[in-house]
């Protein structure tokens, strides 16, 4: 079974999911952070494919995504640091990142390599709907590669139903109209859209994304949907430590305490 | 119509709408009503009015009869420099400002460059009333300082755009970002045939206006509306598409595109897209794209710095890939010696976007009988500085 779907079966409120981006804030950082949530409690990672126009983040995710192009980083390492991550790391492993370098690399090959370093799903916020199921889903399924759709505040009700047919995994909320990182708190304007979302009962269970950056917007998430994704606050935080492997493990206790009743 | 768009905004294998889903509502809102808004009587009334008494159109079909000696050809300049804020820019920020109009839209969102498009968007911005926002890449504020003024003294408030090279790209990239983060009051004003779709499309029948006149005034100036070249300059590729626009199906109308060389083709200072780029995706579309093998993009340059982006419209793709148009391109030097020629010629000092176009003259195996439509998209006053640099005349 694939480890997503194997995740959702075991829980399915409060699962925290980290992202970072592959190679920064060094090069070979990758596997010791992948290792270092795991051993923390995160329940899933999103490693960032670095990209030089990311047009849907904010300031913080752009900065280490040319961060991890200036340390060298390509798709080539990229998976072989996944494939080497995966050799200890049992969590579920979702690759984000855009088009352009993935058609690059051929989509067929990527999802082929992917699958073999053993990456669980796809995030592609530039890939819409429509050319997702003409021309991609074929290799994304031969490949057991689950993707991940977005949806936003102005999503419409019948675009979110839409996406929930197509989805076989989970869906990502962005939790406001904004690129990453950009909000720091959650206004009363989106938990109304939080709970619409909770109100459709969609197939598909959702992770709330954007804008959650400690375990006060992490637990005020999770009372909609079956847990969140912290980015930009992680980014933060790595750019910072001197001891990355206890800072990591600070802060996703930190993050999941009122959900586990933890104090480190 | 094989040069149009099918029902999936595609030109061929190139266009679509390659959007993160934050976009997908404002993208589709404009799909869903740019045809009907704009072939509606009470738009085309109020674009037309606005091109005549405002633009300044038609702008005039001048035959330059000291460069078609020089060349030994019959060399008609299409005078979009003479329109108001000195390019043709102006023609397709005209037409979405009443567009956004008619979607309820508040404010108004641009990217420049060289900075034409941003003043030429903080113009009918005032004009309309609406607030208005242009990004610009910080390196760019400094090469073209007038340009940042105008807007400035025009009411708009101009962003500097920090990442990257700090050019056009990344003005783009902030423009998006800043779109994605106020979706429903605002409208951005994309400032070539570059995009997801509607976006080519729609840019591309607002600047359709240039090709129109030519039909027209070659009538009068030949008898028959069909030159045998049509030559105008490509960086993202707005004003060529107005310039082809009409002669895409007349297959005996040979269409030139000239892009930026740079320092030449193979100096990696070049924007030269057609020679060096490959299918990729940005900014929403799939186009031909300049690009590592990895997929990153490249950044470009031109001396020019209304050419130097990286990618060119998905139609200019097609076009390319279907051989309809012949690209060829013109270096730095090539252009800015065009840049004296016409000036010294014709008493034209164009913009050295323009003056790329001018360059591709000498490239055509031109013969005494041959109608030339040059499209003169700009006028060089915004490029003194430029040309006073390089100091050659």
């Amino acid at each position: 079974m694939n480890r997503i779907h194997e995740l959702f079966k075991q829980k399915n409120k409060n699962i925290l999911s980290v992202f970072f981006t592959a190679g920064f804030p060094k090069l070979n950082d990758t596997k010791i952070i992948a290792l270092a949530l795991e051993k923390a409690g995160a329940d899933m990672i999103e490693i960032g494919i670095p990209f030089s126009d990311p047009v849907a983040d904010g300031p913080v995710i752009q900065q280490s995504n040319k961060t991890a192009l200036d340390n060298g980083m390509n798709m080539k390492l990229l998976l072989q640091q996944v494939a080497e991550i995966r050799k200890t790391v049992k969590l579920p492993i979702i690759l984000m990142g855009y088009l352009n370098p993935v058609i690059q690399y051929g989509i067929e090959k990527f999802c082929v390599e992917a699958k073999q370093a053993g990456v669980d799903g796809l995030i592609l916020p530039d890939l819409p709907l429509r050319e997702y199921e003409t021309e991609y889903k074929s290799f994304f399924q031969i490949n057991d590669l689950l993707n991940i759709f977005l949806i936003s505040p102005t999503t419409s009700d019948q675009r979110i139903n839409e996406i929930d047919k197509a989805s076989n995994a989970f869906i990502y909320a962005v939790s406001a109209s904004s690129t990453t990182g950009s909000k720091t708190d959650l206004s009363n304007e989106q938990e109304n859209y939080l709970q619409k979302l909770k109100e459709m009962k969609l197939k598909s269970p959702f992770l709330v994304g954007f804008g959650i950056s400690n375990s006060t917007t992490f637990s005020k998430v999770c009372q909609y949907g079956a847990g969140a994704i912290v980015g930009s606050a992680f980014i933060n935080l790595l750019k910072k430590t001197s001891s990355m492997e206890e800072d990591i493990y600070r802060f996703v206790k930190e993050m999941v305490k009122r959900e586990t009743g933890n104090s480190y | 119509m094989k040069y149009t768009i099918d029902e999936n905004g595609c030109y061929g294998k190139f266009g679509g709408a390659f959007i993160p889903e934050m976009l997908y509502p404002n993208v589709e809102e404009l799909r869903l009503n740019y045809q009907t808004i704009i072939q509606s009587a009470d738009f085309i009334n109020e674009f037309q009015y606005l091109l005549r008494h405002y633009v300044g159109r038609p702008t005039p079909l001048f035959f330059a009869a000291r460069l078609s000696e020089k060349y030994r050809a019959k060399i008609f300049l299409k005078r979009e420099d003479l329109c108001h804020t000195g390019a043709h820019k102006i023609n397709n920020t005209i037409g979405q400002i009443l567009l956004a109009r008619r979607l309820g839209k508040r404010k108004i969102i641009a990217e420049t460059g060289a900075g034409q498009h941003g003043v030429a968007t903080a113009t009918v911005c005032a004009l309309m009333g609406m607030d208005c926002i242009v990004y610009m890449g910080q390196l760019d504020m400094e090469r073209q300082r007038p340009n940042v003024e105008r807007m400035r003294i025009l009411g708009a408030h101009v962003i500097a755009a920090t990442s990257g090279n700090m050019t056009l790209k990344d003005a783009t990239n902030e423009a998006m970002r800043h779109w994605i983060n106020n979706p429903t009051d605002t409208h951005y004003i994309i400032g070539s045939v570059v995009g997801p779709h509607p976006y080519p499309d729609m840019v591309a029948q607002f600047q359709s206006v240039i090709s129109e006149e030519i039909k027209k005034q070659l009538i009068n100036e030949i008898g028959n509306p069909y030159p045998d070249y049509v030559v105008a300059c490509v960086g993202g590729g707005s004003n060529a598409a107005g310039a082809y626009y009409h002669f895409l199906n007349d297959e005996p109308v040979q269409l030139i595109g000239v892009e930026a060389a740079g320092k030449g083709i193979n100096t990696n200072e070049s924007a030269a897209t057609t020679a060096l780029g490959k299918v990729g995706i940005l900014h929403g579309s799939k186009s031909l794209l300049m690009q590592t093998e990895d997929g990153q993009v490249i950044e470009p340059y031109s001396i020019s710095a209304g050419l130097d982006y990286p990618g060119i419209g998905p139609l200019h793709a097609h076009l390319f890939d279907a051989g309809r148009v012949r690209f060829i391109s013109a270096t730095d030097d090539e252009a800015m010696n065009a840049g004296i020629e016409l000036s010294r010629l014709e008493g034209i000092i164009p913009a050295i976007e323009s003056a790329h176009a001018v360059a591709a003259l000498s490239q055509l195996a031109l013969s005494e009988e041959d109608v030339v439509v040059l499209n003169l998209s700009g006028r060089g006053d915004k490029d003194l500085e430029t040309y006073i640099k390089w100091g050659k005349y």
